[in-house]
Parts: structure tokens; sequence; C-alpha cells
């Protein structure tokens, strides 16, 4: 490992990951071996529990009352596909923000084709979205509301317990869309209004790649199609789908290695504590908003209020291409950062950085006060 | 001759289920094992839960509303 490397590119993914994660990979290679929830002997059921353990930590960290309500996919890209291709229909409409990642908007935008309405609600320059605009915008086919947790491209944080209240009341689905604030900010599936909350492991879960889920209410499996069908483990002697969770949605054999490393991530999270975690993440995005302030030469995207946003900062440095900054702050300042459109172009017209994109740091429980100072420095004799 | 079983088996939908079951079994500290579904019982490649006629009702107790349970059966020895 470099030492000197400045890995700010958390959002993306995050690096490092707590040696607890590592090690709980490597045991599970080495040690449990198993086929999950497949064969009975008594390494295949150990397997099983480290799928098991996965879901009992996922259901600690969101205040899930059932771990079996939680299914376990590869990412959240897969997640959020089982929800628009299983759960929507021709006719249905859908409320969604120009906030989204293209995980959310290109497969709304494929079931639009097929005949589902579209209405994408338009965000402020710093990504706000008005919760005042959903009530205006639902029609009498309206069946679901889509919407992002955070911004990956201002970190903007959005009004989902409002939302929440607001499809509750008019008896839409809300499918929360938690790949960026999943173990970097409280969620309480017991306090808010969420049906379906889609997350990744790979990133503040601080899990390998290849793991996320969705967390799907009481009900609402039934009215959801799987993507894919195959071997449970369950019900071996039907060759049809079994109907119930997890297993409707679980085929194949998953990546028991991957869960074994998340369950580490999420029991590292809360060993520390969700709220220190939090708390550090923000003090370091509120140093280097600060420290890049004044700086002439460059512009901040989203709110300043720290309060209100996720530890992802996007910033120009004068009128240099975001690709040509990237690269200096890689080459000369061994700083990682990631150039461009961060697969969300509706949010880049949002915030009117479209096509060149944004420069976005996005910090870590692993980031230091130091490495933000030296950031800071190296964009005061850029932004010159 | 009626020899009573000296033990019984849990089943359920799936192996999920089983390790829910367990974990609640394990903090309520009742005895239990899981173990691979016997033939003579169910041709299902799954695991289901052992445990000994005596502390059933505990354990259908501990289990009731929180772990749909198929059905129990006694293992002929
Ligand atoms: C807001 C948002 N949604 C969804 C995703 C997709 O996550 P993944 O690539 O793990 O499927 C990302 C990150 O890439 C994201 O930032």
């Amino acid at each position: 490992m470099n030492r000197n490397i400045i890995y700010f590119d958390n959002a993306a993914t995050s690096w490092p990951k707590p040696e607890a994660t590592i090690r709980a990979v490597e045991t599970c290679l080495r040690e449990t071996g198993g086929s999950p929830g497949r064969s009975g002997h008594g390494m295949s059921i150990e397997a099983s529990r480290v799928i098991f353990n996965a879901r009992d930590a996922l259901s600690r960290l969101f205040s899930i009352d059932d771990p079996l309500r939680i299914i376990l996919t590869k990412n959240a890209t897969e997640a959020i596909n089982i929800v628009v291709f299983g759960f929507l229909q021709p006719g249905d409409h859908v409320i969604t923000s120009s906030m989204e990642h293209n995980s959310v908007m290109r497969p709304l935008r494929a079931m639009e084709e097929k005949g589902i309405e579209l209405t994408i609600l338009p965000c402020s320059a710093e990504g706000e979205l008005d919760p005042g605009a959903f009530v205006p915008a639902i029609q009498k086919n309206t069946k679901a509301i889509f919407l992002t947790h955070a911004s990956n491209v201002t970190g903007t944080i959005m009004p989902v317990a409002d939302i929440g209240r607001i499809a509750r009341e008019h008896g839409l689905v809300f499918c929360v869309d938690a790949a960026q604030t999943a173990g970097a900010f409280p969620i309480d599936i017991r306090a808010t209004d969420i049906d379906l909350l889609v997350f990744t492991g790979h990133k503040s879960l601080f899990g390998p790649q290849g793991t996320g889920g969705i967390y799907i209410r009481k009900g609402l499996e039934q009215v959801i199609s799987p993507l894919m069908r195959g071997g449970t483990g369950s019900r071996s002697e039907y060759e049809q789908q079994p109907d119930f969770l997890p297993d409707k949605f679980e085929s194949g054999t998953p990546n028991t290695a991957g869960y074994a490393g998340l369950t580490a991530g999420i029991d590292f999270i809360l060993s520390r504590g969700l709220n220190a975690i939090t708390a550090h993440e923000k003090h370091l995005t509120e140093l280097f908003l600060q420290g890049i302030g004044d700086i002439a030469g460059i512009t901040i995207y989203g709110i300043k209020d720290t309060a209100r946003r996720i530890p992802v900062v996007s910033f120009n440095v004068r009128d240099m291409d975001p690709a040509t900054v990237s690269l200096e702050l890689d080459e000369r300042f061994g700083i990682m950062s990631r150039p461009g459109l961060h697969c969300a172009p509706a949010a880049h017209k949002t915030i009117g950085t479209y096509p060149a994109g944004t420069v976005r740091f996005s910090f870590s429980y692993f980031n230091t006060e130091e490495q933000i100072i030296t950031a800071i420095e190296a964009l005061r004799k850029m932004g010159k | 001759m009626n020899v009573k079983s000296q033990y019984f088996v849990m089943l359920f939908k799936s192996v999920s289920y089983a390790l829910k079951a367990e974990k609640i079994l394990k903090q309520e500290e009742l005895p239990h094992k899981l173990i691979p579904v016997p033939k003579h019982i169910s041709s299902d490649c799954g695991i289901c839960l052992r445990f000994e006629p005596a502390i059933q009702s505990k354990i259908v107790a501990a289990l009731a509303n929180k772990v749909e349970i198929e059905e129990i059966r006694e293992l002929a020895n």
C-alpha cells in the first residue's frame, strides 16, 4: 500500500476497507467454503450462517424487524433493476427527481419505452428538491416514487421523511436509493415510510464490491416478479420459483465471501458508532469547504449547510476540464478524485455542469484532517 | 412396543428460515441442532432443526409470529 495516496473517491467505492472486512473475506474463503443453503452438511450450514449474518447485520443497521425481508443482490444497480422491471407495468406513472443516478434513470427510461409515464421533478441548482412539488405531480395512475437518499454529485440529502409521508398519504410505493447513504447516515425503516430500500455494500458499508440488496416492506414481495429464476436450495421438488422472501429474488449461488466481508464492515460501523462516523465525515467536509471557499478560481456546487449533505463535494477549477484537474491532482499530489458526469447526466444539467461535469472529492471515515489540508493546498496552487 | 422418539425435527420453507429460528433459539438458550433433512422426511435438499420432544412447546412459543414453521415430525431412530 502506498502511504502517500490520498483516496478521495469513496462515493465510487470506499478504500481502504476495515481490516476486519479483509480478514472476514479471507476466513470465509479459507475455512467456510461450503455452498450456502444447498447441501445441509456442516460446511454448507456454516456458509448459510454467513449469509444470514449479513441480513442480520443489515437489519440491525437499518432497524428492520425481520432479516428475511432483506434480499441480497450484487449491488444497488441489480436491486433497482429488480424493482423497476419486476414491479412497474405499462400504464403506471412514476415520479422521480432530476438528481438520480443512471442506475435509477436508465431502468426507468427503458420502462418508459415500454409504456410507463415518467415525471422527473426538477431540483434547484444546489440539487435541492422541494417536497411540495410532489403532490401536484401525482396522477390517478401514479404507482411509485423513486428517489435517491443523497445525490452522488452534490452530496445533497433529499427530504425522504417528508416525501415518504406524501407517498404514504397517497398510497404510493416509495423506493429509496440509499447507495450513497447506507452506512454513512442514519436510516431507520421503523421510523420512515420507506417501502423499498436499495443499497450497495462496497461504499459506506465498507464491504467488498459485489454486495448489496433491497429491503422489501411486507406484502410488496407478492407484487414484484423476480428478474432471475433458478436454484434456491428450497422447494427443490418444484420447477416453479418459490414465492416467499428471500428465495423468490435470490437464485443462484451468492457471493458468500463478499457477504462475510459486508457483515464485518457493518459490525465495524456499529462498533465505532454511526454517529461518530457521520460526525467525522461532516467535520472533514466542513474543513474542506472552508478551506477552498476563498480560492478565487474554484467553483463549489451544492448547498453550504453540511448538516444536509453527505461527504461528497463537486467543484471546478477555473475553466479547466475536470479530467485535466483530476489527472493533475493524481500525478502531482497523489490525490485520487473522480472527474466527469458521475453517471448522473440529469444532475449535471440541474446544477449547470453538463456536459463537462465536475471534479468530485468524496471522503470516508478513514480520511484525515491532514489529507484535507494537503488537498486544500494543492487546489490553492492549481486555482491560481 | 412403543419406543418414544429421541428427537423431533422442525421443517421450514427454506434455509434462511431455519437460520432465523436458530438465532432466536440461541438467544432463548433452547437446545437444538441444525441437521440435513433426512430423506424419509422430505426429498428437499435443505436443513431442519432437531430438538428433544420435551421442549417442543417452548420452542414453538419462542418462534411464534417470528418464524413460519412448515411442520414438526418425529425423527425415526
Ligand atoms: C446514488 C447512486 N445510486 C446507485 C449507484 C449504483 O451503485 P452500484 O454501482 O454499486 O450498483 C451509485 C454508485 O455508483 C450511486 O451513487
